[in-house]
């Protein structure tokens, strides 16, 4: 369980630096009263007498599935491409979708949204580019839902856009979970952070259309041995196409352009 | 992580379905987890002990199955199992890319009077 990240608590996001829920609907209101102490004697209820057994066999975070099947349908109908980015932090996402959206332009019309614990710093950078960016602050939560990428969307003038992009929180474990009704996941691992991250986190990156091999550029420097994280890359996201890029020089930009340019293409004849 | 908020859903779902059945105490929840679900069954138990304080389920058990991973071989047509989480064939050793099982996470049942 994580203390750190407070997944429990819904709803505080704020957008753009607006908390429209300021209040905290905490549930941890002290408990003045103790229960399950001197229970020797049961009260007068012959026990097992009507125990009954429900089924209920529900997926348990159907409310988020729900909320993103209609965020995919809506996005749909707009003819909107949707990625979702995720990364650790600091794998260099910002600094890649900045280069992305700079290369795209004449191309293809982008909007961002972007997911941080705190501050607007990313939205900012983003909004550099000249590409409209929402900035979600999730407070204590480590990852973006579906009803936070909604209201974000809201913000935006999706009927002048064709490419949607998600920053999600750096953070490689919670947002595996969390469907935001994206057409495509797009995992980044840089070269700086180990070739193993794949084995380290299966289910993120098993469920990855796009892996990134990032800052490329420093490969020489960190030893880094691309056929080791390749080979597990091609072991550990099956389906995964992928891309190795620098951000910084532009190696390895214009095939990952050119491939969201194609894959806008086809929804749109879809 | 995130359990904390996973085991919330699942509480409220079940003092829901116990509420709406007429029952004043529920005494047991089922749960199945898959492998690949990115949720630990520890952490799940150790959030229901807090979580279930002051409700129904205030001195309710929870069962937790556990899923192992398993993957299908569209052109061998099998299912085989992935307990090391790489997902090729052994027969044909072509990566699969359709989880079968693993990603499960769900409220089975529970036990309620
Ligand atoms: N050498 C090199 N550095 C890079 C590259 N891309 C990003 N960086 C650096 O890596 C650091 C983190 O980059 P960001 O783009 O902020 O990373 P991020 O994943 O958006 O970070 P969070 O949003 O905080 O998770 C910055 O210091 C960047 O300048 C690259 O291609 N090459
Ligand atoms: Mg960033
Ligand atoms: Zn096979």
């Amino acid at each position: 369980m994580c203390q750190e990240c407070g997944c429990n608590k819904k709803s505080e996001a704020g957008i753009n630096g607006t908390y429209p829920h300021a209040h905290d609907h905490d549930p941890d209101h002290p408990h003045s009263h103790e229960h399950g102490h001197g229970h020797e004697h049961e009260p007068n209820h012959e026990p097992d007498q009507e125990h009954r057994t429900i089924d209920v066999n529900e997926a348990i975070l159907d409310q988020n599935d729900r909320l993103a099947e209609r965020n995919r349908g809506f996005f749909k109908a707009k003819g909107l491409l949707v990625l979702n980015v995720l990364s650790s932090p600091g794998s260099g996402k910002t600094t890649f979708l900045q280069k992305t959206i700079e290369a795209l332009k004449g191309r293809l019309r982008v909007g961002v949204i972007v997911g941080d614990l705190a501050t607007e710093n990313d939205a900012i950078r983003l909004r550099s580019t000249g590409a409209p960016a929402v900035q979600i602050n999730t407070g204590t939560m480590c990852h973006l839902e579906a009803e936070m990428v909604a209201k974000a969307a809201s913000q935006l003038k999706l009927d002048d856009l064709d490419l949607l992009i998600i920053e999600n929180v750096g953070n490689l474990v919670c947002p595996a979970s969390f469907d935001l009704g994206e057409d495509l996941r797009v995992v980044l691992l840089s070269v700086t952070e180990g070739e193993d991250k794949p084995l380290k986190y299966p289910p993120l990156f098993h469920s990855a259309h796009v892996a990134v091999v990032s800052k490329i550029d420093l490969a020489a420097a960190t030893e880094f041995n691309r056929d080791l994280a390749l080979g597990n890359l091609r072991q550990l996201s099956p389906k995964a196409v992928i891309f190795e890029v620098s951000a910084k020089t532009g190696q390895g930009m214009e095939p990952w352009c050119a491939f969201l340019v194609k894959r806008h293409q086809e929804l749109k004849n879809a | 992580m995130h359990e904390v908020g996973i085991m919330q859903n699942t509480l409220s779902m079940a003092l829901k379905q116990a509420q709406a059945s007429g029952a004043t105490q529920v005494h047991e929840l089922r749960m199945r987890i898959g492998a690949m679900s990115g949720v630990v069954p520890d952490a799940l138990t150790f959030a229901f002990e807090v979580l279930r304080k002051d409700t129904l389920a205030a001195e309710a058990k929870l069962e937790i199955e556990t899923v192992p991973a398993s993957c299908w071989c569209a052109r061998c047509q099998t299912e085989f199992p992935v307990p090391d989480l790489i997902y090729e064939c052994p027969q044909c050793h072509e990566p699969s890319v359709e989880l079968r099982r693993g990603l499960e996470l769900e409220l089975v049942s529970i036990e309620v009077s």
